[in-house]
């Protein structure tokens, strides 16, 4: 059903390789869920947070950053869009608008 | 998931359901079906576009030791700065198809890849900062607004977040040019003459005219581009003219003029062999842009060495910390 991405990391070679990849992901303000920005590349996970801040987050476009070795990552495929997300459409009880209430009484 | 058709009917099945989802102004994801033809195109347009904002530092970057007062210079250093940020944005997005940056990077220090001519005209005095902020970002701004809805997703997205710093770029380079043509006679001269060697290669910056542009109509088709060059061209005379009237000064074209009727501003005809010959390699600073990106990658060598040395030996000491006894882990 998951397959990792097909992006797999550049064989470091001394001194000119472009080292692995890395996922970006950079919460906006208090309260925000952190969302994918871009990717980068870097040695570590430390240096993936350096290069990631001067990326992606130049104007306070950040106030946190979660650094993710791109391999690591698993994602659910477009064939498997129809069958994999299938359940949720027929279930109708889930919506609250599936639920009679009495004549006059307003509910929230 | 169960494949019960042919092959041939199952490729027809994928290219009209991607032909769907173009046709309704969708976008593509990097691992949905597309097909090889977009891809590649993709690959080339995207690469060029990260290999501009790449080389498009080296014209400006000649400047930075010379910038006239340090808000001048902190502002173009920034400026700079965010046009690296660009070219990783990009290429981050064209490794989306399966390619990888190394490759793209060998390929500009090969010259085998392509970057926008633009970059290969010389920046000879303070006021050519101020034209290729106002022009040639000015122009940028045109092109990308228009892909920020490009079919393609990544793309599309690392065009929105380039859109939101290239305003920025524009202005400082436009107060640039109004510090210039509000100064003194020498200083109005010089932002002049730089206007008269900007305005050209800017207009060139879109293409080739929309009839010698074979690539253009296929990336039309696919919606990666959603107008012509020529439309973008127009669009960005119009927008500029006006501007550059505000500073008192003039355009190199004689035939420049506005039409009331289509309320465009008409423009005369672009120097087209000018333009295959730079985009050839034989524009005034081509072999100087490519030795200048090969030297900094060879220069840089020893940085990314020592970053891995690092890495490894970070690595190397995290393992050690894990293989010792509990009690040692618990104490350090
Ligand atoms: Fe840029
Ligand atoms: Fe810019």
């Amino acid at each position: 059903m998951t397959t990792a991405p097909n992006s797999t990391p550049a064989t470091p070679s001394a001194g000119d390789s472009q080292w692995p990849l890395w996922e970006v992901f950079t919460q906006e303000a208090p309260g925000a869920a952190h969302q994918h920005a871009g990717s980068v590349h870097a040695v570590d996970a430390e240096q993936a947070l350096q290069n990631a801040r001067d990326v992606y987050a130049r104007r306070r476009e950040a106030i946190s950053i979660w650094v993710v070795p791109s391999i690591t990552i698993c994602a659910s495929t477009p064939e498997d869009v129809g069958p994999f997300f299938d359940p949720a459409n027929d279930k109708a009880y889930r919506h609250p608008q599936f639920y009679k209430t009495p004549r006059g009484v307003r509910v929230f | 998931m169960t494949q019960t058709a042919t092959p041939s009917a199952a490729d027809t099945a994928r290219e009209s359901a991607f032909e769907a989802v173009i046709a309704d102004g969708g976008y593509i994801e990097p691992k949905d079906w597309m097909p090889d033809r977009y891809r590649k195109q993709l690959v080339r347009m995207m690469s060029q576009h990260a290999h501009s904002e790449i080389v498009g530092m080296l014209p400006e970057g000649n400047w930075l030791t010379r910038a006239p007062s340090l808000r001048r210079k902190m502002t173009l250093l920034a400026k700079v700065q965010d046009e690296a940020g660009h070219g990783l944005y990009i290429y981050c997005g064209a490794e989306t198809l399966g390619v990888d940056r190394h490759e793209l990077v060998d390929q500009l220090h090969a010259g085998t890849a392509k970057y926008s001519s633009i970059f290969n005209y010389p920046t000879l005095s303070w006021a050519d900062i101020g034209m290729i902020g106002w022009l040639v970002d000015g122009a940028a701004i045109v092109n990308q607004t228009m892909l920020a809805k490009a079919s393609y997703g990544p793309y599309a997205r690392a065009m929105i977040r380039i859109c939101k710093e290239e305003n920025f770029h524009k202005r400082q380079g436009y107060e640039i040019c109004a510090t210039l043509a509000g100064g003194t006679p020498a200083q109005r001269a010089m932002a002049q003459e730089s206007l008269n060697r900007w305005w050209w290669p800017s207009l060139m910056m879109f293409g080739p005219s929309d009839k010698d542009s074979p690539n253009s109509a296929e990336l039309m088709k696919w919606g990666v581009k959603r107008k012509s060059n020529d439309e973008l061209r127009q669009r960005f005379v119009n927008l500029t003219i006006p501007q550059g009237q505000a500073l008192g000064l003039t355009f190199p074209d004689p035939d420049l003029r506005y039409d009331e009727a289509t309320d465009n501003w008409e423009f005369g005809e672009i120097d087209w062999d000018e333009f295959w010959s730079v985009v050839k390699g034989h524009g005034p600073c081509n072999e100087e842009r490519l030795e200048a990106r090969r030297a900094a990658h060879d220069n840089g060598a020893w940085v990314r060495a020592a970053a891995e040395a690092y890495a490894a030996k970070q690595r190397a000491a995290r393992a050690a910390v894990a293989a010792s006894p509990r009690e040692t882990r618990r104490r350090s």
